[in-house]
């Protein structure tokens, strides 16, 4: 652990994406606190207002505060994009390892499922599932996770197929531990890291994927602020007010940015052979 | 060889019955019901009770499973409540824009992002190298549907060179209809005027869709690349006193970019459902545009069906892909 940090932090991409990436996580935990104003208060006063010193980033159409908006929004943006990789990461393992251990007809059966899903562009299903099941945010992070567990069922099965040679894991059966045993004590700790960086890296994706349904209208609805529901409502007046549509979305790319770069600066010191956590 | 061939067919066929399976199940967990639906909410119940057996709703399920896969056969995709007509007339109509959208930003991608790739790591750490990969990193976290608008506004409210919308200008009639892909129809009535109005509404909307992909791409190729020119066979070249723009052209480049050909497949399913935020961005009439008009109407059978034909589109390029795989890897065609 202790070298894992230090070459963690021995990186300049590592420390600055992990600092800002709390700043957000901050601001996603007391955002309330943070926003200059209400991100309710409807004001059609000061609608479509630019960005000012008492508005930093100016009003949208009903004249509420922007970076108030944008603020509050970051924790449902982040929690969607968390609960997705949550959902879908505990999905993929569990199936994963099963049908690695089992092998046979049941992991004939569970690959050839994941196949089934992998046809489908993950933007598409979730959209269709989101629009049968109905609008809302809870509705559409189940769809994405529905699109989006075979991944890492894949990649752990893959793992779980090279433990199972391994002699410790013989060991184990020769002395009559249970499957399940096997399973939870001996194989997951020694794939979860693996399985953790791959997560820290689609973040991002998790992210992008959620704000879309909600940009498409699938997602979080109004007045409920979204980074990618904000999007979409500033692109009726972005010709006459281009920072409604503009700065929501800088916060999508930034916050995607960031856990891009944390992701890879994880996965290059997790890769290196003298780190052991 | 024709192991592998025949392997990947028989999968083929599995993965398109699970397809229509996820789509048929997808349909059946409406929790409206589609008889109502489609009377609207103040029908007679007895008129509704009629529609769900008009509709064959009343039959056991697998019944309803294999009439609805006899419709697909025929190419019956069901009935449209968005427009009243059938999905397969709809599809018609609006699946040559998206084509023409995709196929244009998939040009683009592979025009600029191998090279650019190859370019990048032949020049590893160099200026180049790290601008390319720098734009790359920028490129694959930004939103399709953000930078979307950034365009519209950069290109047409600032600098007004491209229009922000449409196929073509609100009330100027396209090329005499042939194949309903506009750039080819122009082509073909022989009306270059009219091609470049069609190419100029065409660049920002591909652009968009390209550019998230193209990044992605770049990384890729770079990565494999240098991952390639790293391996023991180029060093031995080096030391034969082989130059480096040869061994980067006579060896490494067929081994490097193999990866990247599979990863063309993938592209087309992102660029697929990518098409449908930047057909929303762009009023741009093809199947994602369409999807959200009829998702708006609760027209489920519609949006079933698109999913479906993008499913299969997806799997059938990533067959083109793996065939085209096999035929230029030496190591699976002589095995």
């Amino acid at each position: 652990m202790q070298q894992f940090i230090t070459h963690f932090f021995r990186k300049r991409s590592g420390y600055v994406s992990a600092f800002f990436l709390l700043v957000i996580v901050f601001t996603a935990t007391f955002g309330e606190a943070i926003a200059p104003y209400d991100p309710l208060d409807v004001q059609v006063k000061i609608k479509l207002q630019p960005p000012s010193a008492e508005h930093w980033l100016g009003t949208d159409e009903l004249g509420r505060d922007l970076l108030s908006r944008i603020v509050v929004a970051s924790r449902i943006s982040l929690l969607a994009g968390l609960t997705v990789l949550v959902l879908s990461v505990t999905t993929g393992i569990i199936l994963g390892l099963i049908s690695g251990y089992a092998g046979g007809l049941v992991d004939e059966i569970l690959m050839r499922l994941t196949d089934i899903f992998l046809a489908f562009p993950p933007l598409i299903l979730a959209l269709t599932i989101t629009a049968v099941l109905g609008p809302g945010l809870r509705n559409a992070m189940l769809a994405i996770s529905i699109s989006w567990w075979p991944w890492y069922a894949r990649l752990v099965r893959g793992m779980v197929l090279s433990i199972k040679e391994k002699e410790y894991i013989m060991a184990e059966h020769a002395i009559g531990a249970p499957g399940w045993r096997i399973m939870l004590f001996h194989m997951i700790p020694n794939l979860i890291s693996v399985v953790i960086v791959q997560a820290a890296l689609d973040m991002g994706s998790a992210l992008v994927l959620a704000s879309s349904l909600s940009f498409i209208g699938l997602g979080v609805q109004p007045p409920q602020p979204e980074w990618g529901a904000m999007v979409s409502e500033g692109r009726r007046y972005v010709f006459v007010a281009w920072w409604t549509g503009a700065f929501p979305g800088l916060a999508i790319f930034a916050t995607v940015y960031l856990f891009n770069a944390f992701g890879e600066v994880l996965n290059e010191t997790l890769s290196r052979r003298d780190v052991i956590i | 060889m024709s192991r592998f061939i025949v392997r990947r067919l028989i999968s083929l066929v599995f993965v398109s019955i699970g397809i229509t399976l996820i789509t048929f199940t997808v349909s059946h967990i409406v929790p409206s019901d589609p008889a109502r639906l489609a009377l609207g909410a103040r029908a007679q119940p007895e008129a509704v009770q009629k529609m769900r057996e008009k509709m064959g709703l009343d039959r056991p399920l697998p019944e309803q499973y294999l009439t609805y896969m006899t419709g697909l056969f025929r190419g019956d995709f069901g009935d449209s409540l968005y427009t009243r007509r059938t999905v397969r007339e709809d599809l018609a109509d609006y699946l040559p824009a998206s084509i023409e959208l995709t196929i244009t930003s998939l040009l683009l991608v592979i025009v600029f992002g191998y090279p650019l790739g190859v370019l990048a790591s032949y020049h590893q750490g160099r200026w180049i190298d790290r601008l390319v990969n720098s734009l790359s990193v920028i490129g694959v976290a930004i939103p399709v549907f953000w930078i979307g608008i950034v365009f519209q506004l950069i290109f047409y409210r600032g600098l007004q060179w491209l229009p922000a919308e449409g196929r073509l200008p609100i009330g100027v009639d396209g090329p005499p209809t042939v194949t309903n892909l506009l750039i080819l129809d122009s082509l073909l009535a022989g009306d270059i005027k009219m091609l470049g109005t069609v190419l100029r509404h065409l660049t920002l909307p591909a652009v968009t869709l390209a550019l998230p992909n193209l990044a992605y791409v770049v990384k890729l190729v770079r990565a494999n690349m240098i991952e390639e020119m790293s391996k023991d066979y180029v060093c031995t070249a080096k030391s034969k006193g082989l130059t480096r723009k040869y061994i980067l052209w006579k060896h490494a480049l067929p081994n490097g970019l193999l990866p990247a050909i599979t990863l063309t497949g993938m592209l087309v399913g992102a660029m697929l459902a990518g098409a449908f935020l930047v057909e929303i961005i762009f009023n741009w009439p093809g199947i994602g545009w369409y999807t959200l008009k009829t998702i708006l109407s609760q027209d489920f059978m519609a949006v079933i069906s698109v999913t479906l034909i993008v499913a299969l589109v997806y799997m059938l390029s990533n067959l083109a892909v793996d065939l085209l795989y096999i035929r230029l890897n030496p190591r699976i065609r002589y095995s």
